[in-house]
């Protein structure tokens, strides 16, 4: 999709990767809209949190889904504004398939002058098939606008 | 101790009822500018419940624990600072257990983070 109207490129954010936490995962851009970005976070097995089965941690699909949805937040704003987690909810509906990349996509569906109102879904190849499902808010410190 | 919580750089201190996890800070927890990531503070909350629960189910031998669903209220920013965590196991039921964890920096009655988690107890 065009969004060369647009101010806000979530592809240049951080020059185009995460670092910190983001960085250490393994998490990268996927895609963009006006108010949500997928974000991927390839298998790795540091990610490990069942040694058994492979299976990752719900940690780290926790922080693929927080920062997926702040980056939701500015691109509905259309602009970088420091903020906060407030609150964040997961479901983990399943466990991700051990070796598969895990697509997180957040969505920010209303903005106040305070708070941002978030939600996403993250699957693992079948957007039909999610494997978590998250809602929750953000707090700009000195008001969004 | 798995992959996951070595990534976090997570030591263990015994306790009676729960164990308390230590997060040292590193740039690599990092989220907005040297503030720990939300992702790194909802991670150590549940390491912190599951450490909690397994040795609440310690006795019982062979209990599989899956997670049902977690909600963290952020309430202060992470800072430059070791982070400790420690879960509680409200109530241990046949098939549902429901733990509660807190994180905190400098003292535990100023908590930086707090989840509340539900677990799937698969005997």
């Amino acid at each position: 999709m065009t969004n060369s109207a647009r101010a806000f490129d979530p592809k240049l954010l951080f020059g185009g990767r995460f670092g910190g936490h983001g960085g250490r995962l393994g998490i990268v851009y996927h895609d963009h809209g006006d108010d949500w970005v997928e974000l991927a976070l390839p298998y790795h097995k540091d990610l490990i949190g069942d040694e058994a089965s492979g299976v990752i941690a719900s940690g780290p699909i926790l922080a693929l889904m927080d920062t997926a949805t702040s980056i939701g937040v500015w691109l509905k704003l259309d602009a970088f504004k420091g903020h906060a987690t407030l609150d964040l909810r997961i479901d983990y509906l399943r466990p991700a398939r051990p070796g598969q990349t895990v697509i997180g996509r957040g969505e920010c569906y209303r903005i106040t002058r305070s708070i941002a109102f978030v939600r996403g879904q993250a699957h693992d190849g079948d957007p039909n098939d999610p494997l978590a499902h998250v809602a929750g808010t953000f707090m700009a410190v000195g008001g969004y606008w | 101790m798995i992959p996951y919580a070595r990534l976090l750089g997570l030591e263990v201190e015994p306790g009676d009822i729960a164990p308390t996890y230590v997060m040292p800070f590193a740039i690599e927890l990092v989220g907005r500018p040297s503030f720990l990531h939300g992702g790194a503070i909802g991670g150590l909350l549940e390491m912190a419940a599951v450490g909690a629960l397994k040795q609440a189910l310690a006795a019982e031998g062979d209990v599989r624990i899956k997670p049902i669903n977690l909600t963290v209220d952020y309430m202060r920013g992470g800072r430059d600072k070791p982070t400790r965590a420690r879960g509680t196991v409200t109530r241990l039921g046949t098939r549902v257990a429901n733990v509660e964890a807190i994180a905190w920096q400098d003292e535990p009655d100023r908590p930086i983070a707090a989840a509340r988690i539900n677990y799937l107890i698969v005997r």
